[in-house]
């Protein structure tokens, strides 16, 4: 059992490494997109296209919808590299909330709601390396795991599924209240595994 | 400095995107201005990474990669047209060659690559609308900033006592003639009448600065009004004028601002 979680791990730390790619500077990739340098692009695109294209697919459920995501969001940062701000988190993280924002108003086949440059958050976890990601995944994939499964249900409801809280009391028959405190629980049970 | 404990489940579901309508707006009114509630949104945004990253699935198909960077390639505005016009005849026969296997293509084409093609060209529709729209923005972003320079002077001008006062607002920068004006509470006009804005140069007659009507709340904008770059301004006025405006003022100021 044991040795089956830990095997998990270690395919869960290599995924997010071949996910994420090599552990050239961020930085130094973001400065050469702002000198117009396209391989700098393609090596930022190489490092988190994964990343997006899963997200989006996750929330989509549509291959060629998700690649239009994936498009339109690695057009936005070579149209805008300033928009991305280093020292409010990883840009893993940044491009991982752009690219759930997006889906999300896709899926509502609204007009984009989300310019790359009002996305504005910070992470605590120092994401500076393929190993800190992988360590981290890990512990977000327990915590999922090991959440009560109503608490699950309505954080993805409302993440993956864009589903309002008044949307998903309707649909669990749950009372508002609950799915708040769910919702805002569920988070913060995130942010405290990462941190620990 | 801690957040509001009332706003706390209202802010991760904002950040989430899961209010409704008014719940949202309250909570974005309220962000505004409170910094600790502010700092615990982004935070929450970051706890939503965590979230995303949870997702797995497979990779991106490579043609994903190729189309991102032919996109960025045919973003590049001059290089190719600058190659082709210096290559000769080699460039030229390129071109022909390129442009026979692109008629052979054509006419392989099916129903469904119509179609396609049509989308792509709708696409091609919106990616250049939205690079008019980036282009005017950053235009009007190159505006603007001259105006938060060191050579930019702000001058207030508003009448002495009364209610509701009118003001208005000039900001202007000598060297380039570029000038921003905006002003408040101005009493409704006649249909044949306007504001027109005065620059008072240190020497010689009131230069005129453009002529602007007010909105329905009373509000009004003048950017950069055509206007000889190096007029050395001691003030700005404001006088009541036929709509089309006037050469020299006709009536007296009702707002006047010295250059402190």
């Amino acid at each position: 059992m044991a040795s089956a979680l830990r095997q998990n791990a270690q395919d869960d730390a290599r995924e997010v490494t071949a996910r994420t790619g090599g552990e050239a500077s961020v930085l130094s990739l973001v400065a050469g997109v702002r000198a117009r340098d396209e391989s700098a692009m393609a090596a930022l695109y190489d490092r988190y296209s994964s990343l997006v294209y899963a997200v989006a697919l996750r929330v989509l459920g549509d291959t060629g919808a998700a690649e239009d995501i994936l498009q339109e969001i690695f057009l936005q940062l070579w149209r805008k590299p300033a928009a991305f701000d280093s020292a409010r988190g990883s840009m893993g993280a940044w491009l991982s909330v752009i690219a759930r924002n997006r889906s999300i108003d896709a899926l509502r086949k609204r007009k984009p709601e989300t310019d790359i440059e009002d996305v504005v958050l910070s992470v605590e976890a120092d994401f500076a390396d393929n190993a800190d990601r992988g360590r981290a995944l890990v512990k977000i994939r327990e915590v999922m795991r090991t959440m009560a499964g109503p608490q699950r249900s309505a954080l993805e409801m409302a993440f993956f599924e864009g589903l309002t809280h008044t949307e998903i009391a309707e649909r669990t028959g749950e009372p508002l209240g609950t799915i708040k405190t769910r919702i805002r629980a569920g988070l913060l049970s995130l942010r405290a595994a990462v941190a620990g | 400095m801690a957040a509001h404990e009332q706003f706390a489940e209202d802010l991760a579901l904002y950040a989430l995107d899961a209010l409704d309508v008014s719940q949202k707006t309250a909570v974005a009114q309220h962000v505004e201005t409170c910094v600790a509630c502010r700092r615990e949104l982004e935070s929450l945004r970051g706890d939503m990474a965590l979230l995303a990253l949870s997702a797995s699935g497979p990779h991106p198909p490579q043609r994903s990669r190729d189309r991102l960077m032919s996109a960025i390639a045919a973003e590049r505005p001059t290089v190719a047209s600058e190659r082709a016009a210096s290559s000769g005849w080699f460039g030229r026969l390129g071109w022909i060659a390129a442009a026979l296997v692109l008629v052979t293509g054509a006419l392989l084409v099916n129903d469904a690559n119509e179609k396609n093609a049509g989308l792509q060209r709708e696409i091609a529709g919106l990616k250049t609308k939205t690079a008019a729209q980036e282009a005017e923005l950053e235009r009007v972003r190159t505006e603007f900033a001259a105006f938060q320079g060191p050579e930019a002077r702000s001058v207030t001008l508003e009448i002495p006592k009364g209610q509701p006062q009118p003001q208005g607002k000039a900001i202007y920068v000598e060297s380039s003639g570029k000038l921003l004006f905006v002003a408040n509470n101005l009493p409704a006009l006649p249909d044949d009448k306007a504001y027109e804005l005065w620059v008072l140069p240190s020497k010689g007659n009131p230069v005129p600065a453009g002529v602007f009507r007010p909105d329905a709340k009373g509000s009004g904008v003048l950017v950069n009004p055509p206007l000889a770059a190096g007029v050395s301004a001691t003030g700005f006025a404001i006088t009541v004028e036929p709509k089309e405006g006037s050469a020299a003022p006709t009536t007296k100021p009702m707002m006047v601002g010295l250059v402190s």
